[in-house]
């Protein structure tokens, strides 16, 4: 067993051999799915901290602040902090909600999330599942999360929830479209849905470089929409605390308003993934195309920094906006998405075509 | 034969349904109840409720001597204190026919638009924040603090000063005064290009506020609607410059009018406003003349038998202050013309068949702070 952090395969494989020579089938699996399972939610929570952490940091910097820097060096340990104070909060019921649906909304939010990172390679060989078709199955999921969206609005049995659940239906519906559409693009240029695939392709030169205008475009388009869609600033209609207090999660409390909130920083982490891994290469290095040495050079860089540099840097651009912009109204929301957006990325797509049969790309 | 029943249909989307924003709102500023009819998001009707932190003042007035009221006035509108003071101040002097040294007039003044500046920076700092921009407060109040050092420095209070008396002030002063106004001028006419490049240049925020919230000039003059939201609109109501008073009508400076009445309007007499006041305290900084702080008063002020009235130009509109004295060293009853009270009367009016998030954006450039509207 060699363990190499360039490289995961050997080590992840001999791992799988293990499990399968001292166990029989059925056994091996179910361990590995426990091991996997148990990995993915240690690495989700964490993630989540961090990027609780990151952003109070960010947002400072943004605002002349100096954020929080009391708990721990750095204030490093407020994050954690703050999770037990909302473990050892109160939930609070509320009269004639629909108790069932009420309950079972933040699971679904945090269960959608859940699945979509598990499609995700974070380097070579590390990777809980690689499918035929990630992309399809990484939108399919996400977009599983306005369900419990709409169910935590619709039985909270309070207006201004219903209100901020219908304006994310909305919104998400809607979004959902310039985010398929705009991955489209790179599909056509890369000519697969596997993620292992699609990063083995940008092997000499991302494909946001290789695939001209027409793949930054999609990129453009793609961080809009995904901010959209995963309901931050300046798209956060569905809170919009200055107009609906706090919209589809005013009634949470406790733990309950803490996966609506982990939720959220994991789905900004997921697009940030998707976008890192379809237009920045991944885990891939920084490589262009017969530059040997140079591509040597970057090679020695391990893959999961790459990786995490590049999804921080997506990351960073989505709190960037959201601590820039005011909020825009619903109207103009959907006004951006169906008259802008889409017909943009109809035309992107028809010229990304172009750009690939007439072999243009690098 | 069945009988076949005919209920009434519901057309669910024609259906109205009532939301109450407030008392506790985040865009409310205060405590007040906005109870709101909406279909869907549109707001058909809204109905301001107030009266949540009504604190009968002016009943109180009644009970208290003149120098005493002053401090009452500072509870009315916190965020324009020193304007209501003066009011008050100026009220007493032309009943009592008192003569004020040259050297307060220039202070007053001064003292005036930089409450007007810190007023106008914290309605920017709200106004982003309603928007959805959150960074904005923080600009604000950062360049706000600069202001209240000074008011600090000079009379020991950053919010509710009390500082001026019937007849001057309550002490002088500090000397750093000249050079710390002067300083933060310099330092604010950079820092409100941040302002412009932040929230003004924004294409979100021009989208938001263009066109939403109309308001003519005869609706404006019908319901008294003054201040900054009703010269957005046209209606020439600077009471600086139609009825000076302390040193305006030596001071050189523009009534900022925008006519379209819109509330992207309304935010732009704000922003100018502040670079106006600028150039009043610029006028007046280097040449307050020497003299005493306080003009010879007696120990006990008793107002002639009469009925008096001064109005002055606070940061949201016009601030009236109405008395009828008996001759006693109290008011018989006294009334505050309080400029937020009529700007709230617009409100239903002009939000009327917007979103709700209209509603809030045209709530921001009405600016209005509650305790001057229940008082």
């Amino acid at each position: 067993m060699t363990f190499s952090i360039y490289d995961f395969t050997s080590f992840t494989q001999s791992v799988d051999k293990f499990l399968y020579e001292n166990l029989t089938p059925f056994w091996a699996l179910i361990v590995e799915m426990t091991i996997i399972g148990l990995v993915v939610l240690v690495f989700y929570a964490l993630v989540g901290l961090f990027l609780v952490y990151a952003e109070r940091k960010v947002c400072a910097f943004m605002q002349n602040r100096v954020g929080p820097n009391r708990v721990g060096p750095y204030g490093i340990v407020q994050t954690i902090a703050d999770l037990f104070k909302l473990l050892m909060k109160e939930l609070i019921y509320i009269k004639n909600a629909d108790k069932l649906l009420f309950n079972i909304a933040p699971f679904i939010v945090i269960i959608a999330s859940f699945m979509a990172i598990s499609a995700i390679p974070f380097a070579k060989g590390l990777h809980a599942i690689d499918f035929d078709i990630g992309i399809l199955y990484v939108i399919a999921v996400s977009s599983l999360g306005v369900v419990g969206v709409l169910l935590a609005g619709w039985s909270s049995n309070n207006k201004y929830s219903l209100i901020g659940a219908m304006r994310s239906g909305a919104q998400i519906v809607s979004y959902e479209l310039s985010v398929g559409l705009s991955l489209l693009t790179i599909i056509i240029l890369a000519g697969t849905m596997q993620f292992s695939a699609i990063v083995a392709g940008q092997e000499n030169g991302w494909f946001i470089f290789k695939g001209h205008i027409p793949a930054l475009i999609a990129f453009i388009i793609f961080l809009i929409a995904s901010t959209a869609e995963t309901n931050r600033g300046p798209f956060d209609l569905a809170e919009a605390e200055s107009e609906l207090t706090a919209g589809y999660h005013t009634e949470y409390s406790g733990i309950k308003f803490a996966f609506f909130f982990l939720a959220e920083y994991m789905n900004m982490f997921i697009v940030a993934s998707i976008a890192a891994t379809v237009f920045l290469g991944g885990w891939m290095p920084f490589h262009v195309g017969g530059w040997e040495g140079f591509n040597h050079v970057m090679d020695f860089i391990p893959p999961l920094f790459w990786y995490f540099g590049k999804t921080a840097f997506v990351i960073f651009m989505m709190m960037w906006f959201k601590w820039t912009f005011p909020r825009l109204r619903i109207d103009q929301l959907l006004t951006l998405e169906w008259k802008y957006l889409l017909p943009i990325n109809l035309v992107n797509i028809l010229l990304m075509a172009f750009v690939v049969l007439m072999g243009w790309h690098f | 034969m069945k009988e076949v029943i005919n209920l009434p249909v519901k057309n669910i989307e024609e259906e109205e349904y009532h939301i109450n924003m407030g008392p506790q709102h985040p865009s409310t500023h205060g405590v007040l109840r906005l109870v709101v009819s909406l279909q869907g998001e549109i707001v058909k009707n809204l109905k301001p409720h107030c009266g949540y932190i009504h604190r009968g003042i002016e009943k109180m007035c009644e009970k208290n001597t003149y120098p005493q009221i002053i401090h009452l006035t500072d509870r009315l509108d916190y965020l324009s204190a020193h304007i209501n003071n003066h009011a008050v101040c100026l009220l007493v002097e032309k009943a009592l026919e008192i003569e004020v040294p040259e050297r307060i007039k220039y202070i007053r003044t001064i003292i005036d638009e930089l409450n007007r500046i810190a007023s106008h920076q914290l309605w920017w700092c709200s106004f982003g924040m309603d928007l959805g921009g959150l960074t904005c407060f923080f600009y604000g109040l950062r360049d706000r603090e600069h202001i209240l050092d000074i008011f600090e420095e000079s009379f020991g209070s950053r919010l509710l000063h009390s500082y001026y008396t019937p007849g001057g002030l309550i002490q002088d002063v500090h000397p750093n005064f000249q050079k710390r106004v002067k300083d933060f001028i310099k330092y604010f006419r950079k820092k409100i290009k941040d302002y412009d490049d932040i929230l003004t240049g924004n294409i979100i925020m021009q989208e938001r506020t263009k066109g939403i919230g109309l308001l003519t000039k005869e609706d404006a003059i019908s319901y008294g609607v003054t201040g900054p939201s009703g010269r957005g609109s046209g209606f020439s109501c600077d009471v600086r410059k139609h009825h000076p008073y302390s040193m305006y009508s030596n001071v050189e400076f523009n009534e900022i009018l925008f006519h379209e009445g819109d509330t992207f309007a309304r935010y732009m007499v704000r922003m100018h406003e502040m670079r106006e006041s600028m150039k009043i305290i610029e006028q007046l900084i280097d040449n307050i003349p020497a003299g005493d702080y306080t003009a010879k008063m007696k120990a006990v002020l008793k107002l002639p038998v009469g009925e008096y009235f001064q109005r002055v130009e606070a940061a949201r509109g016009e601030f009236g202050v109405y008395v009828v004295s008996d001759g006693n060293k109290t008011p018989y009853r006294m009334k505050f013309r309080s400029p937020n009270f009529s700007n709230l009367s617009a409100l239903d009016h002009i939000s009327r068949e917007g979103k709700i998030a209209d509603l809030v954006a045209i709530g921001g450039s009405l600016d209005y702070v509650i305790p001057d509207i229940d008082r």
